[in-house]
């Protein structure tokens, strides 16, 4: 029976760059500018790493193929360099593959860095990419939006709400992550926004209007894992530690079976209970403090509050219009702005949630830190579209929490 | 000539897109360019989407023909068009699949001038005459006329299918006679998208009034049958009075002839004679006698008896209710980009490489051309596409698994959008997940929808469609989208 992850492996240090449409800035310097944070917080040089992750979604268009470019980029010591891509969930994936390798022994410390240079496309949005031959045969080369905005079609059909009621809970979360990246130094859109102006924004894809939807930035963000005793070792203290990381890949029950009802994300609840389990979490809303999802789309945002059993099934909207989820709400919801506001560099997105909730547990947030320390905090990767996707889960926590 | 040929149609269907161009659109486009438009600025033209091309409306009206016969008794199949997709590659192939007819089925495009629907549907018979079973005749054009021009307004966008037979004939050949004669009333070179015409004038008085005449005349003398025995009279020809001025010259009664359809959709072209017989089968009475002339580089002139079968041919759509699905379009300008006459700025998500990989298109041309997934016998299960292993993980022996076709299947709208960022010439992109009846379920572009139609468990019908085109190799991938049910 295996015995799980939890506080088996600690984080001894986190880096990430600013977001945003970073001109001036190519992928490898993105890297460096969240490693050299990251190897100033754990305290550690580059020869202390062992072994490393690199995430990347998009690499046709911005790295290339390998590992090279990660180990090229940061001067690693000719160490393994895996590159992992798991859609929108690459971030999360190569924490994933740091955290394991640890764990297993392999290796003592390890590095996780996903970046994405995705300003370089000539337009914007996500770049029009194959998914395969015969997915380009048969399936739809849709947008993003346009493939999440069909949550809100099932959702409303199934929980019998109105059109403008959800577009006001959509809207609601949007105002809440602009108002959060306000605060936030490193986040690509800083400006608050009103109710109004969400709503009266023009349609990218019904019922998804512009505020609905994240944009895509430059960035990059990365963790270096060790064991909590080499942490101890290295002069940690305070240890941040992984408690759970669950990830859960489509297998075509939801595209080509019957029975999803295309209103929630399948993957996101199965991962969600295999992480609570891990993590040892029986009550998710009031264990829970703290909540990094991917907000990809607001309406994402909304099912994900019931896909991670915080809220009830049909209850979400009104948790959201509640203030549940806002930053002096009972469990902040994307206190650094979220993929919204923030940024979304696709490779680093996972990582960055896991950099707040990081930054959030040792109460380095600064102007945004929430008032009440958080005990646990979850964080939630999406890749792919509703009906074929990858859902990763990270809970992490002070150890012995 | 043939008083007792076994042969005759024993099917017939049709396909109409659904948009109609507004002749005054174009004349409020073009007016002030050339004012004698205005002659021709009644009704309206059909229009195909910019997803249709002589194929998929081909596959459209085969569909309609076929409405509830079998269709593993077609020994082969024959497909007249001017304007096909492709010069070499069978375009009659492609229409095979998408109605998933056997691989032993013979197919044959069949083109060169106006008159190739009437020759196609000649050499059907020829075909059917040789036995080995019936043989399914198609005809669609979708022609392409300069800005501004009298085609412009007179053309029209469509399709018709027949099948030609023995076995319960709704229409038997009496006789047939064609000519063979270089009249150049207009040409398209090779390469070329739009025709060059002569003056109208010298078309009708050496060309329709001669040509057509002489044919005809030797029909009725070979069949015996005296022009006035003739009920309907198919002359698909648009310039006004031409029709009548022939039947008189023939001995023809006026009120033999049919209807043109010039208001409601235009001319089709080399569908155009087939497309109008359909519709007269659609309300012929047994024993009526119907001409039916093709014109171009000579003529074809075909006799037709209707026979008692017509009332117990099942329910179709024909020209009539192809014709009802309609949907007014007044934007003459998205006419032009649809058609290919414009380029407009498509930003640069259509830039996307759409290189078809041949070997997996041969691989999985069931499933992409044929929409047909997989069937558990033992479950009753059905999943598209098919895969080694279903979805509850099983791995079934082959004599568990049946090709299961879904395109004939009513689906459901499970999910939608409406998608104003993704490139399509027609945004927004309509796209979402549909279920079909029976089972199977799959993520399916919509074609010819709207906003109101956008409604979860909404009936949808599949159409065989252009997916994409990639421009820079000259080839279209088709595969079937979701529309919505009348």
């Amino acid at each position: 029976m295996a015995s799980g992850i939890r506080d088996k492996v600690a984080i001894l240090g986190m880096g990430c760059s600013r977001f945003g449409e970073r001109w001036d800035t190519d992928a490898d310097h993105l890297m460096v500018e969240a490693y050299d944070e990251a190897l100033a917080d754990a305290g550690i040089d580059t020869d202390r790493i062992e072994a490393a992750w690199l995430a990347v979604g998009f690499d046709a268009v911005n790295i290339g193929p390998s590992g090279i470019p990660a180990s090229m980029a940061l001067r690693l010591n000719n160490i393994p360099v895996t590159k992992v891509e798991n859609y929108c969930a690459s971030g999360t994936e190569a924490f994933r593959g740091a955290v394991y390798a640890v764990a297993s022994g392999a290796c003592d410390i390890a590095l996780a860095i996903g970046v994405e240079k995705l300003k370089d496309t000539g337009y914007g949005g996500l770049p029009v990419r194959t998914r395969g031959t015969m997915f380009d045969m048969v399936g739809i080369v849709g947008s993003a939006p346009g493939s999440f905005a069909q949550l809100a079609s099932a959702y409303r059909a199934r929980h019998r709400i109105s059109r403008d009621d959800l577009k006001r809970a959509m809207a609601h979360i949007s105002v809440k992550s602009h108002a959060n990246g306000a605060k936030n130094p490193k986040a690509h859109l800083r400006k608050p926004i009103s109710e109004e102006v969400v709503l009266s924004a023009p349609i990218i894809a019904e019922p998804l209007g512009i505020f609905d939807c994240c944009g895509v930035s430059d960035g990059s963000a990365c963790a270096i894992v060790t064991t909590p005793e080499i942490a101890r070792q290295l002069g940690k203290k305070d240890l941040v530690t992984v408690k759970a990381l669950s990830l859960s890949v489509s297998n075509g029950w939801e595209l080509q079976g019957s029975g999803w009802d295309g209103s929630y994300v399948h993957t996101t609840r199965i991962a969600a209970r295999r992480a609570y389990e891990e993590a040892g979490v029986t009550q998710p809303r009031s264990q829970i403090s703290l909540m990094e999802v991917h907000d990809c789309f607001s309406i994402t945002e909304l099912v994900t509050m019931e896909d991670l059993m915080i809220s009830e099934e049909g209850r979400a909207s009104y948790d959201v219009l509640d203030g549940v989820f806002d930053a002096d709400g009972k469990i902040p919801c994307q206190i650094d702005g979220g993929l919204k506001c923030f940024g979304h560099p696709i490779g680093a997105s996972g990582l960055r949630m896991i950099y707040e909730n990081y930054l959030q547990l040792l109460g380095r947030a600064g102007p945004r830190q929430v008032r009440e320390p958080p005990t646990l905090a979850l964080s939630h990767n999406l890749g792919g579209m509703p009906n074929q996707n990858v859902s990763a889960i990270a809970i992490v926590g002070m150890l012995g929490a | 000539m043939l008083p007792e040929s076994p042969i005759g149609i024993t099917a017939f269907g049709a396909y109409v897109p659904a948009a109609r161009l507004q002749r005054k659109a174009i004349l409020a486009a073009n007016g002030w360019f050339n004012p004698g438009l205005k002659a021709y600025a009644n009704g309206e033209r059909s229009i195909a989407n910019w997803d249709e091309d002589p194929i998929t409306m081909a596959v459209e009206a085969a569909r309609d023909c076929l409405s509830g016969a079998s269709r593993e008794t077609l020994a082969g199949m024959l497909f007249a068009s001017t304007t096909m997709p492709f010069a070499d590659r069978q375009n009659s192939v492609i229409v095979k699949e998408a109605l998933t007819l056997n691989d032993c089925t013979a197919a044959l495009d069949v083109s060169g001038s106006q008159r190739a629907g009437t020759s196609a549907l000649l050499q059907s018979h020829a075909a059917a005459l040789l036995g080995g079973g019936p043989v399914l005749c198609v005809a669609a054009d979708k022609r392409k006329a300069l800005p501004a021009s009298e085609s412009e307004m007179l053309f029209g966008d469509a399709a018709a299918a027949f099948v030609v037979g023995s076995d319960r004939m709704v229409a038997r050949l009496l006789c047939a006679q064609s000519s063979s004669v270089d009249f150049v009333d207009h040409f398209r070179h090779e390469g070329r998208d739009t025709d060059y015409g002569w003056e109208s004038r010298w078309v009708r008085d050496e060309g329709f009034a001669k040509l057509i005449p002489a044919v005809i005349r030797e029909v009725l003398l070979e069949s015996g049958c005296s022009g006035g025995s003739i009920d309907k009279f198919v002359c698909p020809i648009a310039n006004r009075g031409v029709a009548a001025a022939i039947a008189k010259q023939c001995g023809l009664g006026a009120e033999s002839v049919c209807s043109q359809l010039s208001d409601e959709l235009g001319d089709a072209g080399a569908a155009h004679p087939l497309l109008l017989l359909a519709h007269v089968l659609e309300t012929a009475r047994p024993g009526e006698k119907v001409l039916v002339v093709g014109f171009g580089s000579g003529c074809d002139v075909m006799l037709y008896e209707v026979r008692p079968a017509i009332a117990e041919l099942s329910k179709r759509r024909g020209v009539s209710g192809w014709l009802r699905r309609r949907r007014a379009e007044t934007n003459y300008i998205k006419f032009l980009v649809h058609a290919g006459m414009l380029p407009v700025d498509r930003g640069m998500r259509s830039e996307f490489d759409q290189k078809q990989a041949l070997t997996a298109l041969y691989r999985n041309r069931k499933s992409v051309l044929g929409l047909v997934g997989i069937r558990y016998k033992d479950t009753g299960t059905v999943q598209f596409p098919p895969s080694k292993i279903g979805l509850d993980g099983r791995r079934s022996t082959p004599a568990n698994l049946e090709d299961y076709p879904l395109a004939e299947k009513t689906a459901r709208i499970v999910t939608f959008t409406a998608d104003n960022l993704t490139y399509t010439l027609d945004p927004p992109a309509y796209y979402g997940t549909i279920e079909f009846e029976g089972g199977g379920r799959m993520s399916a572009e919509f074609c010819d929808a709207g906003a109101d139609d956008m409604q979860v468990g909404r009936t949808m019908r599949m159409m065989f469609r252009i997916k994409s085109a990639d421009e820079q190799r000259g080839f279209i991938k088709y595969f079937w989208k979701a529309a919505p049910t009348d």
